[in-house]
């Protein structure tokens, strides 16, 4: 699938833009500080003051699926590496936390009915007598929050080196990360007496005695969850302006180039898996404290890719886009389907089309071609290749990149 | 776990086992086949491959109604009947979706299936709301329920052997036209090098046309087949699509040979566990090991050397 | 006059099995409606949706996603419900106002929802959910917020919750009768137990192997397969090899349709009874799928078949038609669906007003016996007391009731000796 007429366009681009132009940036261009400033605003000011305690978890909850769309960015925006199996990550973070937790509702006074008290209730409906010694060491609190960050991190890591180091990329692995999500999700209702089945852990309510399911829990939880969510953008910004962003761009572009440049493409792909898994994993955790429950349906393949529209209706080369698209689908879903509920797939269908054919870098898009010119002072060099929002003109998700870099390169070549 | 049988009785359960493997063959070969000339040939990852074939599936209960009511003489034949229209309804809805948005997504191979996962969702509404939430039943004619009786203890389901039929006149007719006319050399030359297909007067939309129509037609016949082994409801679909793929990328993308070969070692490998093991894990276990294998062996069983 | 145009077009809409002494409430609800208005405040305690004339509830179930399939007529059977208790004139004097909610077939969708429906709406009561899996995460909602959930489906016990008022049967009343009856009836001595893969499947087998095992016979199989699982020719083929008098089949949604085409198309004619198939998960809404030519010849052990031949039934079903279209089937689902509103109903009045901790006081003990299925009646456990009948699926979609059990099961979701 070789195309002369769009590589010449990445070599013009290239000679025009080359990369060791670019130094070491500021982490934080002014725009940046802008955007994350406000951000926080409309996040951990504004949403807490309009919204009631229910609306606002469902904001948090909504959060949750942020922290995969942040790492999504990073992994397929930057990185052209796209994944369908974010859910797995996010899953097996969700799982750490609730195992912590359910073993927490698990002590022998409130299982006394059971027949083994002082294991979690579906292992006793299973016949399971004792607990299980991968769930052992989950009675600790820094064990659990450890495992939620090294589990899904060295699952990724795993898949990562066997994917990148033989050169599997774009839709093998998308492929691939599909089928892995698929076999995890048969394997945690397959086995039941261990993982909960398709019910998965339900009933969670203290951590370390603190109720989790009182409306102050609730503000606060939603406050860690947004800290956290903070973390990330920075994490991922940090990612984003160092060499390595750079780089990922650029091997988005034209891998072979960037490896004939003597570095070692794959490492940095894995690094940017892994990073994207542990975001989700985070995400996964605060979901569980949030609801109070983790089920399979998140490790399974329409949610992973639900959450990739997520990422695209953002903008999969803005991170702050990335929770605005979070926000704005969960939103949209969940009003429509309080009204419509018929509708809604109908929507959501034409919001996957509508997006790749006429917004390919989404809300961030729009607001780079069409708002920010308003306002901006700087003169127009830097907007030499908008995208433009026409599906026959635009044959690339030209990458719409910060006007303080111009590296304008087209978007996975192969 | 066989000491209990005499021989012949092992030898006849061995047998219909095989016989069970090669069923799931055929079931993997249909599924499998039109998406290989999608994905394989051109590139584009359709998501909405299963719901291309529950489209075959619908029209062969609307045509089994139409038949039941208007025809009940010819209610015999209407399954062939069926076949044909279903072909040609998913190819129609297939020449129309690449029409509408899958051409200008060639060079985007992973935005198409953010694309035609966003098209299967429609689709299933659509089916949902137009022929309601519950399955439908597809009434067979008699002649195609039943089993033949080989020998005393073995016995051959007739629509297991009419769905290895159907695989085997579909992995044909397939072979003919990529290799054997001048559509498929056409259709071989743009995916190996467009510009060049294009320089020499091959009219390469028209090509991508008819090859995503062809595609999308033969996942209307499965599906059109698949009425007599599975259900009809409007996300049965989803249930297929994670298999297919596997089974087309395990082959090797653009080799409709590997697609075989692979579509007959997953099968095989499924249906002997199944046997030994639980339902479930038999199922794990098979899918891990492709996993591990595209691990290892990344171009899949029969890679095609193109130049990239 | 109003009262008896009412009270007539109940009876055009076929409601007859009606007590007399219910639409005597009713025209004393209609007549009384100012006494009750004014007394709103005092039917309503805790600040839920009630006002003077309405009072809201929820629906919630799937109408999109892999469950709707099962959910539709849940959802139907339920509004059928409302609109003729609010043709009587309400509960309380007061109409039925529902605010019906998508779950999505998605658990966490369920537990959005219902959370939304108790702190935002503040509904008096929900009916809803289908699967175990969307009941369990919807739990501990209502019970924290202290909602009411009518819960329809016949699923694996093994909980009572005093937020929910479980509709449907439990496991054990589905299985002991029906594994009681073939030994009984057939003489089967082997027993072959075939599943889908998760909790309902897997904890009903396993009440079904102790029974099995207790009455000193044998299980020569079981098995089980992912959820949408649509390939079944090797466990058919272990079935032959092992020969065992019964096939207990719980095999749902998607996968039935395969299995039972499969096992026909592999030459195991149910007819013939060798080995004979007796499931708990094929109502008749599934066998619209599963094609009536594909499974005739199985037995199936629930609490309601729509062929039930008594006059609150045929009064039922008729109304179901009327509003749903003639080509309309009922499962056992659905009917214990449309016990949800009546049981509340019930209660509310028995309670005389609709908090939720009063509604749940008086709930033991209701009886209902305007049920399509007959007799019901709440127990302690907050399950109901009923029948379980064996129909033999007929070639139409229909089955026949070959069988019924003499007494009332006793509801016991915490079986002694079976977990």
């Amino acid at each position: 699938m070789s195309m002369p007429n769009q590589s010449s366009m990445e070599n013009s681009a290239l000679v025009e833009n080359p990369l060791s132009q670019h130094g070491l940036k500021a982490l934080f261009p002014k725009h940046d500080i802008i955007y994350l400033a406000i951000l926080a605003v409309f996040l951990g000011i504004l949403l807490p003051m309009t919204l009631d305690i229910f609306r606002l978890n469902l904001v948090g909850k909504y959060l949750t699926y942020a922290f995969v769309a942040v790492g999504l960015v990073l992994c397929w925006g930057y990185g052209g590496i796209l994944s369908l199996g974010q859910g797995v990550f996010f899953g097996l973070g969700g799982y750490c936390m609730a195992m912590f937790l359910k073993l927490e509702a698990s002590d022998p006074e409130s299982t006394k009915i059971q027949s083994t008290p002082g294991i979690p209730d579906f292992m006793d409906w299973n016949q399971i007598t004792e607990l299980p010694w991968f769930w052992e060491p989950f009675y600790s609190l820094p064990f659990a929050l450890i495992a939620i960050l090294v589990v899904p991190t060295i699952f990724a890591y795993i898949i990562a080196v066997a994917m990148f180091k033989r050169r599997v990329g774009g839709v093998y692995f998308a492929i691939i990360t599909q089928a892995i999500a698929s076999i995890l999700t048969i394997l945690i209702i397959g086995q039941q007496g261990y993982t909960g089945g398709v019910n998965g852990i339900t009933d969670l309510r203290t951590l370390l005695g603190w109720d989790i399911r009182t409306d102050s829990a609730k503000y606060i939880l939603y406050y860690v969850n947004f800290i956290l969510l903070m973390l990330c953008l920075l994490a991922a910004q940090f990612v984003r302006k160092s060499k390595l962003g750079r780089l990922l761009v650029a091997m988005r572009g034209r891998e072979d180039r960037v490896r004939f440049s003597g570095y070692d493409v794959s490492s940095f792909k894995i690094f940017v898996f892994c990073l994207g898994a542990a975001f989700s994993a985070i995400g996964g955790a605060m979901f569980t404290l949030q609801v109070g429950f983790m089920s399979p349906s998140f490790v399974g393949i329409v949610p992973s890719i639900e959450m990739v529209i997520f990422c695209a209706v953002g903008g999969r080369l803005s991170i702050f886009g990335a929770v605005y698209g979070t926000l704005l689908v969960n939103w949209a879903k969940t009003t429509f389907s309080e009204s419509f509920p018929e509708l809604w797939l109908f929507a959501m269908g034409a919001l996957f089309i509508g997006v790749v054919m006429a917004f390919p870098n989404g809300l961030a898009g729009i607001y780079k071609s069409h708002i920010e010119p308003l306002f901006s002072r700087k003169p127009k060099m830097f907007e030499k290749k908008p995208s433009t929002p026409k599906p026959a003109s635009a044959p690339e998700p030209v990458s719409a990149e910060p006007p303080s870099i111009p590296g304008s390169i087209s978007a996975m070549g192969k | 776990m066989f000491a209990d049988y005499t021989s012949a009785e092992l030898l006849s359960i061995f047998a219909m086992q095989g016989f069970a493997g090669l069923i799931l063959f055929s079931v993997f070969v249909l599924m499998a086949l039109g998406l290989a000339i999608i994905f394989g040939q051109m590139g584009v990852i359709n998501m909405a491959h299963g719901e291309f074939m529950i489209l075959g599936a619908y029209v062969t209960y609307l045509i089994s109604n139409l038949f039941s009511t208007y025809l009940p003489s010819l209610f015999g034949i209407y399954f062939f009947v069926a076949m044909i229209i279903s072909f040609f309804a998913a190819g129609a809805l297939g020449a129309l979706v690449e029409w509408s948005f899958i051409r200008f997504l060639y060079q985007r191979p992973l935005d198409t299936l953010l694309a035609t996962w966003g098209l299967s969702l429609i689709l299933q509404q659509i089916y949902r709301s137009v022929f309601g939430a519950r399955e439908v039943g597809v009434t067979l004619p008699d002649w195609l329920m039943g089993s033949v009786p080989l020998t005393e203890t073995i016995e051959v389901p007739i629509n297991g052997l009419f769905v290895m039929g159907l695989t085997i006149a579909i992995a044909i007719a397939v072979y003919l036209l990529m290799y054997k006319s001048r559509w498929g050399c056409q259709v071989r030359a743009v995916v190996q090098n467009r510009p060049m297909a294009a320089a020499v007067g091959i009219n390469t939309a028209k090509i991508d046309r008819i090859t995503f129509a062809l595609g999308c037609g033969i996942a209307g016949v499965a599906g059109s087949a698949f009425t007599m082994i599975g259900s009809t409801g409007p996300t049965a679909g989803q249930l297929y699509i994670v298999d297919t793929f596997l089974v087309v990328v395990f082959g090797g993308a653009a080799s409709l040979l590997g697609t075989i070969a692979s579509a007959f070692t997953i099968s095989q490998a499924q249906s002997t566990m199944e046997f030994f093991l639980s339902g479930s894990m038999a199922k794990v276990l098979t899918l891990l090991t492709v996993v591990i294998i595209l691990m290892i062996r990344p171009q899949g069983l029969f890679a095609m050397k193109v130049r990239k | 006059m109003t009262m008896q145009l009412k009270l007539k077009n109940l009876h055009m809409t076929g409601i007859r099995g009606i007590s007399r002494r219910w639409l005597g409430k009713a025209a004393l609800a209609i007549c009384s409606g100012w006494i009750f208005s004014a007394a709103a405040a005092d039917v309503n305690t805790t600040g839920l949706a009630v006002t003077d004339k309405e009072v809201t509830v929820g629906i919630l179930h799937s109408v999109t996603g892999t469950m709707a399939i099962s959910e539709t007529g849940s959802v139907q059977a339920e509004k059928l419900a409302i609109k003729q208790i609010n043709a009587m004139g309400g509960v309380l004097g007061r109409q039925i106002k529902f605010i019906q909610e998508d779950g999505a077939s998605d658990w966490p969708t369920f537990a959005e929802k219902s959370k939304k429906l108790l702190v935002n709406d503040k509904v008096a009561a929900v009916f809803g959910c289908w699967t175990s899996a969307s009941r369990k995460a919807v739990l501990p909602i209502f019970e924290q917020y202290n909602g009411m959930l009518y819960y329809p489906t016949f699923y694996e016990g093994l909980e009572q919750s005093p937020n929910v008022i479980y509709t449907g049967q439990e496991a054990t009343q589905q299985i002991l009768a029906g594994i009681d009856w073939v030994v009984k009836e057939k003489g089967a001595k082997t027993f072959y137990l075939l599943g889908s893969d998760y909790i309902w499947p897997r904890t009903s087998n396993k009440i079904a192997r102790k029974h099995i095992e207790k009455l000193g016979l044998k299980v020569v199989g079981e098995e089980y397969y992912p959820l949408g699982h649509t390939q079944f020719n090797s466990v058919i083929n272990k079935i032959k090899l092992t020969k065992p008098d019964v096939i207990y089949a719980i095999v749902v949604g998607g996968s039935n349709v395969a299995f039972y085409k499969q096992l026909k198309a592999a030459g195991i004619s149910l007819p013939k009874e060798k080995p004979l198939l007796l499931t708990i998960s094929v109502t008749e809404d599934e066998i619209l799928g599963i094609g009536g030519e594909n499974i005739e010849g199985a037995y199936a052990a629930m609490k309601y078949f729509q062929s039930l031949d008594n006059p609150n039934n045929k009064a039922f079903v008729e109304a179901f038609k009327a509003e749903y279209g003639d080509n309309i089937v009922i499962g056992d689902v659905t009917q214990a669906a449309y016990l949800g509103p009546w049981l509340w109903k019930a209660a509310v009045e028995k309670a005389g007003s609709f908090d939720i901790d009063k509604v749940r006081a008086a709930s033991p003990g209701i009886e209902l016996t305007t049920a399509p299925e007959g007799y019901v009646k709440v127990h302690e456990n907050h399950h109901l007391w009923s029948k379980t009948r064996i129909g033999l699926a007929l070639k139409n979609g229909q089955y026949k009731v070959v069988h019924e059990t003499e007494e009332l099961m006793e509801p016991d979701p915490f079986p002694k000796g079976y977990q």
